[in-house]
């Protein structure tokens, strides 16, 4: 990837392309449904960019899926398919209110913040530890088992909330006691009430310190390889097992750490499902990114976007439109990169 | 390249051309006076035959009836409800409403950023201080909570008199308050008509899992016929088509929960303990539209017909008309405040 010069043309027109197509198709599936494209876009537009609120719900739902996309991506890299980022994401956002509920309230927020963002990844490394591990001494499936432990984890999380932590009839933990980190809103007071923090610069440094690892290290470099060409890089001295568990390892901290965004930003607590999809999203994400740290920030905005304008567009076509608008992008995508790249290839073996 | 560009100006054209479209009938303007009112549902969303379905009921009937301006939004996740709420209020919906007691601390947060819109709340779980006495909520929402215990007696007299067993089952979802009380209600009917009746009373589990767990259901009612009991009332949302499972193979009888349940084992169904959310529901709106809507807390029960049981063709041949007098005679009782209905264990 970054050994070749960037090609403007290889790199935009795809995903435009893609993104013409998925419109075009919601045109459609919103005429089918009987509504107006106009209208409908419109308040897609209007809910999520068109004003501060529905921009600060979009970052904050892009805040999410940058880091369960980074899960998914870094894995990925190396050849893994990580399924578990839905629970990785869920056990971080536990671990980081336990942090939270243990620390005594005079700790600083700044101090409290971080400790519980470390607390967080080490949950959804955790949990990404076993399926690391078992494909590194095994060779087990890491699909099966991360899909196997979304169950376990998240109903061992389910009981732990109902049957020990939870405030009566709601499905959540006590609020933490500190760690809370401020929201866009106490800035910028336009903002007011959407659920944007600055936990989104943490996700943002997280992507810009994988592409650095990617590509500038020399475990990333063995990480690359290692999902390019596993038998080639065990010959170039390169332990496939360890590449794997570590891979697993950092795609989990990340997803554990995009936990924070809901329990140290927004609500200030776990509660039962506060990620729902995100998990699955992510994968989205990633492919859609084409497991590029950029690519994934960008592809991140999309779906948020997208998601945050289900919800606007709600009360005139159903949810369930806004599922498949999804599904369009990720197949759009899938198709345009090899397709677009055979035509400009094409084309350019002609002109020269 | 060039090819590129002109398949992609043509998708865009296309796009533009779309938006312009306009299909008959949509975007039709609503009426300027009807009165306009939001409902987002729980995550379970619609389908689930319980209160979400019935919310719905509730809101198109007054579409229907009352012509309001009705509009529903489903959440993707958990993270989505407060939005949801919020995108209705910062419209200036005159009702905005949350279905389920998972909507309390978003309903409390919006109350105070909108004092002037009516919130309402199905299940809305009212909290107690340290010395446990009540805390009110925000004056603009109204907690619509329902007596379930009520409507769970009048069924546990109906399943000791009609049942034909001394001994009577309980088959609850989540080990929890809210399924406490229909345990609570259900074991006080048995015994206000039945004292030396025993009630084996058992629990899913402990977790929401256990509200949509079939085989453990199942499992649960089968050890329960086989300990002599005739009449399993559950209360334990899909879990309960275990308990109905279990039912048509012991040939024995279940209490329904929520709907009038007699189709999900025809024959097999003693009767159902019905709550009445879409009533709830359409109420609320009803007040919203004629201006009498107040906070506060606003119970259902036997007396508001907000809780009660089923009583129809399907399940007449079962219930003799004594029995059906006696417990006709229990409700007004309670309707009128002679017998008091414990809400605990």
């Amino acid at each position: 990837m970054s050994g070749r010069a960037m090609r403007w043309d290889e790199t935009l027109l795809p995903p435009l392309m893609a993104l013409a197509i998925a419109a075009v198709v919601g045109d459609l599936l919103i005429l089918a449904f009987g509504a107006s494209p106009g209208h409908v876009f419109g308040l897609l537009f209007e809910g999520t960019w068109g004003n501060a609120y529905g921009f600060g719900q979009t970052l904050y739902k892009t805040t999410t899926l940058v880091c369960t996309g980074l899960a998914v991506a870094i894995p990925l890299r190396a050849g893994l398919f990580n399924i578990g980022a839905e629970s990785q994401i869920a056990a971080g956002g536990f671990a980081a209110a336990l942090a939270g509920l243990a620390l005594p309230a005079g700790v600083p927020w700044p101090i409290a913040a971080v400790l519980c963002l470390l607390a967080a990844a080490i949950g959804g490394g955790l949990v990404a530890a076993v399926p690391g591990a078992l494909r590194a001494k095994f060779g087990a499936s890491e699909v099966i088992v991360t899909i196997m432990l979304n169950f376990i984890v998240l109903a061992f999380l389910n009981w732990v909330v109902a049957a020990k932590l939870h405030v009566p009839e709601s499905l959540h933990t006590p609020e933490i006691a500190t760690g809370g980190v401020p929201r866009f809103a106490d800035f910028i007071s336009i903002f007011h009430g959407s659920a944007a923090n600055v936990t989104l610069f943490v996700a943002l440094a997280l992507a810009a310190k994988m592409w650095w690892y990617l590509f500038r290290t020399k475990q990333g470099y063995e990480l690359r390889a290692v999902g390019l060409q596993p038998e080639a890089a065990e010959n170039g001295g390169v332990s496939l097992g360890r590449t794997w568990f570590q891979a697993m390892l950092i795609g989990g901290a990340i997803a554990g750490a995009g936990g924070i965004n809901y329990v140290l930003g927004y609500k200030h607590y776990y509660e039962e499902g506060f990620a729902t999809g995100s998990g699955y999203i992510g994968i989205a994400v990633a492919l859609v990114g084409r497991n590029h740290p950029v690519g994934i920030v960008f592809a991140a905005l999309l779906f948020a976007t997208l998601s945050q304008g289900g919800l606007a567009v709600n009360a005139v076509v159903p949810k369930q439109l806004m599922d498949v608008l999804q599904a369009v992008v990720i197949l759009a995508v899938a198709v345009c990169v090899p397709e677009v790249r055979r035509v400009l290839r094409a084309a350019g073996g002609r002109a020269a | 390249m060039r090819k590129l560009l002109v398949v992609l100006g043509g998708l865009v054209l296309l796009h533009v051309a779309l938006l312009f479209a306009r299909p008959k009938g949509a975007d039709a303007s609503p009426a300027t006076k009807r009165v306009r009112v939001g409902i987002v549902f729980d995550l379970g969303g619609r389908g689930d035959k319980s209160f979400n379905d019935g919310a719905y009921e509730g809101g198109e009937r007054a579409i229907r009836e009352l012509g309001a301006d009705v509009t529903f939004i489903e959440p993707g996740e958990g993270s989505d409800r407060e939005p949801g709420l919020r995108l209705l209020a910062a419209e200036g919906m005159d009702l905005v409403m949350g279905v389920g007691f998972i909507f309390t601390d978003d309903l409390n947060k919006l109350a105070t950023e909108y004092p002037k819109t009516h919130f309402a709340g199905i299940d809305y779980a009212i909290s107690t201080d340290s010395t446990g006495k009540v805390i009110p909520p925000p004056p603009n929402i109204a907690a619509l909570k329902f007596r379930e215990e009520e409507g769970s007696f009048l069924v546990g007299a109906l399943a000791a008199l009609a049942g034909g067993s001394k001994k009577l089952g309980f088959v609850g979802g989540m080990d929890s308050p809210l399924i406490r009380k229909f345990e609570a209600g259900y074991t006080a009917g048995v015994k206000h008509v039945c004292p030396d009746c025993e009630v084996i009373a058992q629990y899913a589990g402990v977790t929401p899992i256990a509200f949509r767990n079939p085989s453990r259901g199942k499992e649960l009612a089968l050890s329960q016929y086989q300990q002599g009991v005739k009449v399993i009332f559950h209360a334990s949302g899909s879990t309960g088509l275990g308990v109905f499972e279990a039912a048509r193979s012991m040939n024995a009888l279940a209490i329904g929960v929520d709907a009038d349940q007699f189709r999900e084992a025809p024959g097999h169904v003693l009767t159902s303990m019905v709550k009445g959310i879409d009533a709830a529901v359409y109420d609320a709106i009803k007040r919203a539209q004629n201006g009498t809507f107040a906070g506060g807390i606003i119970g259902f029960g036997l007396a508001e017909n907000g809780v009660g049981y089923v009583y129809d063709a399907n399940n007449k041949a079962q219930i003799p008309d004594a029995v059906r007098a006696k417990v006709e005679a229990l409700k007004a009782e309670i309707i009128a405040g002679k017998i008091k209905v414990p809400s605990t264990t």
